[in-house]
């Protein structure tokens, strides 16, 4: 009786599901109501988590509860340590989850809600959470191993030195188009600077409060920087209205790359405790909260998305980012679908907490679905907005024009009706002088969230909700970037370390201060380029990031699919080479168009060609002409940085396929280096106490 | 009322300070005592101050932080 009525509400969750998916799919009215996106999310994840996780936990990883955990076996108590499952799943979502979910989602919806949406759904169930959750099993049974050391040890050196260069490369990128993100959400306006400034010294009290004030005392400093932030996004508003402290704030963008640049670096050699550390709490808390927050909110309101299923930029002529729907959606959204920097936490972080197998599927398969729903929710925040409003805000100046009569016109004569009076009164209610070309994502979706927010919890307070937004996303944004700044010095201390030892030891300070102003002018040099760039940098950046991360999951999958093949699994080799496989397909057509479309909003090298002639003809205007070598530069770098990563992508799968196949026809392959079985003694009421 | 929620609430408050660490010294501390028994430490256990600088360093040390 008990299992039918089980049976029964399956079926059920099944039905609403596939009503859902099918409602956003096939409706075409004026509007279309949020609550089906979040009814699709919950019913498609639970059904996957239930029935395909399960599976692939039982029968193609084999999970066995019975065997101690690297945690269990190699106790220290610092970092190899059995802990709650709940715990571990909190640690794991918030390492996971950063801002690319936020902003992935907003600049695809340029193409419609839906290939976004279907993208994020399928991708995730199917691809994310599966690399996430085998990626998880097997570093787990190899004592909490590194992505590119199984690379290394189980396909061979090559696969391991591509995941190792992968890593440091994607690292740049990532923290380069991030850091434009937050400079266009700050580029005048005094508000959103300063309360992003202020969030710098409340990190130091917090740090310093941890420190020395009350030494450990987590959640007491971590309530008071919560307030402090709160309190600096008021102040942000005053000194808005004040005329001499509203000039100290107010900056163009390339002034406010430099002091990115210079924040970066500092924080990369300042001491954890007393920046990193800090603002990662912060940020945790903040963005726990703030999406928690936002998915009450759009239950309560219920809010109507505006944007057309899908819009006429699916050909390839998008103004945020040129590239026609296929490959372009696919690499857009890397994070909340597939993302390939997870395996990286995956590996190493999580398998050293993890109390037993049991618990793999629910850290390693669940927490990648709630970043997916986390993205879903981006994107009803993004096409809540009127689509003109949202194409506004996104179009970068070079594309639609300078002057606000010229991008409305643009923008209106794509069908996508905005005015003048629209987007000043917008921008007044959120308290900034213009909303114009704010390209990258996060002002848009803090306009979507202050929207959803102002009508759930007060329309009056408009302008405090976006900047609290903006704040949201910068103090996160900006712990990746410290984060990723560090983590490229210690790749690349422990690369130069092999030339010359002395460069490889951490704590000694040349070394430190040598490499971490490397890491910095390589992110640095790409923001510098996004910023002066008139067409927004993104456009450039995001693709660039796209590939790189959805190469990373191939090597992910790669490392997983061969796995499977060495140890006797080819029927069910297919879990991890579907996806593989798909990530191949798409990131090699992306790089492809990248490289060789003789669009000059799709192609690198394109571009390039373009510009040079433009240069040489003198058909630039002087302020462009002066750049101009900088970016035909950039263009080509940018090319011959994408064929790198398709080359190394393609090196990585040829050496699967290479000890598969050897695998496959009896001939000796690299051993499998699991741990050996040991029978657990962990009381698991010890553990969930 | 209060005793309905009461264990309720004990029970987040727990789990809130596991997850942020705030009660990650108390729980080395008990770890230090457990294997004092099989042991025989030579040191004694950190000091508060000491273990969560070591904590704090260990865990930033690689990649914890994600797009």
């Amino acid at each position: 009786m008990n299992k039918t009525l089980q049976l029964l509400a399956w079926f059920a969750v099944a039905i609403v599901g596939a009503a859902a998916v099918g409602g956003i799919a096939l409706h075409r009215g004026e509007s279309i109501n949020a609550l089906w996106f979040i009814a699709a999310a919950v019913c498609i994840f639970a059904i996957a988590y239930r029935f395909y996780a399960a599976w692939i936990a039982a029968r193609v990883l084999v999970v066995d509860a019975s065997r101690a955990t690297p945690a269990e076996r190699l106790d220290n108590g610092r970092d190899y340590v059995p802990t709650n499952k709940w715990v571990v799943f909190g640690h794991h979502f918030a390492a996971i989850a950063g801002p690319g979910p936020l902003v992935g989602p907003t600049l695809a919806a340029q193409f419609g809600y839906l290939p976004g949406t279907l993208w994020i759904l399928v991708g995730a169930v199917l691809g994310g959470a599966v690399q996430d959750m085998v990626t998880l099993f097997l570093s787990t049974r190899r004592n909490g191993r590194s992505l590119g050391q199984m690379a290394r040890e189980e396909l061979g050196p090559i696969g391991g030195f591509a995941a190792l260069v992968g890593t440091f490369t994607i690292m740049v990128i990532l923290i380069a188009v991030l850091g434009l993100v937050v400079v266009n959400a700050m580029k005048h306006s005094p508000w959103a600077t300063s309360t992003v400034a202020a969030t710098i010294p409340i990190a130091m009290i917090v740090g310093i409060y941890m420190r020395h004030f009350r030494p450990g005392r987590v959640l007491e400093a971590s309530v008071l920087g919560v307030v402090l932030l709160l309190l600096s996004v008021f102040g942000g508003g005053y000194i808005d209205q004040h005329a001499f402290l509203r000039g100290l704030f107010d900056h163009d963008g390339l002034s406010l790359a430099w002091w990115v640049i210079a924040y970066g670096f500092a924080a990369a050699i300042l001491p954890v405790w007393l920046l990193l550390a800090p603002r990662d709490y912060l940020s945790t808390f903040m963005k726990l909260g703030t999406i928690f927050l936002l998915a009450i909110a759009i239950i309560l309101l219920q809010p109507e998305v505006k944007m057309p299923a899908l819009t006429q930029f699916i050909d390839g002529t998008g103004p945020i980012f040129g590239g026609s729907l296929f490959p372009f959606v696919f690499i857009t959204i890397a994070c909340g679908a597939v993302s390939g920097f997870h395996a990286l936490i995956a590996s190493g972080t999580t398998p050293k907490l993890i109390a037993s197998e049991a618990d793999i599927r629910m850290i390693g398969y669940g927490a990648m679905l709630l970043e997916s729903f986390v993205a879903i929710m981006a994107m009803i925040a993004a096409t809540v907005l009127d689509p003109g409003v949202f194409f506004a805000i996104n179009s970068p100046a070079g594309l639609v024009g300078k002057e606000a009569a010229d991008a409305v016109a643009t923008i209106s004569s794509w069908g996508f009706p905005v005015t003048v009076e629209q987007m000043e009164i917008l921008a007044r209610q959120m308290g900034e002088a213009t909303l114009f070309a704010r390209t990258g994502g996060a002002p848009s979706l803090a306009v979507g969230m202050a929207s959803i927010f102002g009508s759930a919890f007060g329309q009056h307070l408009l302008a405090l909700w976006y900047h609290f937004a903006i704040m949201f996303e910068a103090i996160f944004i900006l712990t990746t970037l410290d984060a990723g700044t560090r983590v490229g010095r210690f790749m690349l201390q422990d690369m130069l370390g092999n030339f010359w030892p002395k460069l490889g030891q951490t704590s000694w300070y040349p070394s430190v201060l040598l490499t971490s102003a490397i890491v910095v002018a390589g992110w640095g040099y790409f923001l510098y380029i996004g910023v002066i760039d008139p067409n927004g940098g993104v456009n450039i950046l995001w693709p660039l990031f796209g590939i790189s991360n959805q190469m990373l999951a191939a090597i992910a999958l790669s490392v997983g699919t061969g796995i499977l093949i060495k140890s006797g699994r080819l029927k069910y080799a297919w879990v991890t080479a579907l996806p593989l496989s798909w990530l191949v397909l798409v990131t090699t057509s992306a790089a492809w168009e990248k490289i060789t479309s003789d669009d000059v909003r799709i192609g690198f090298l394109a571009a390039a060609n373009d510009m040079s002639a433009k240069l040489a003809a003198g058909l630039l205007p002087p302020d462009k002409a002066a750049v101009a070598p900088q970016l035909i530069f950039n263009q080509q770098l940018d090319a011959a940085l994408t064929l790198f990563f398709v080359v190394v992508l393609w090196i990585v799968i040829l050496d699967m396929l290479r000890v598969s196949y050897r695998s496959l026809s009896g001939k000796p392959v690299r051993p499998m280096i699991e741990a050996p079985y040991v029978q657990t003694q962990l009381d698991s009421a010890w553990v969930r106490d | 009322m209060l005793r309905f929620f009461r264990p309720a609430l004990n029970r987040t408050w727990r789990f809130l300070r596991q997850v942020s660490g705030d009660d990650a010294y108390e729980r080395y501390l008990r770890l230090y005592a457990a294997n004092q028994k099989k042991h025989r430490h030579q040191a004694p256990p950190l000091s508060r101050e000491a273990f969560f600088k070591a904590w704090q360093d260990e865990k930033w040390d690689g990649i914890k932080r994600c797009c």
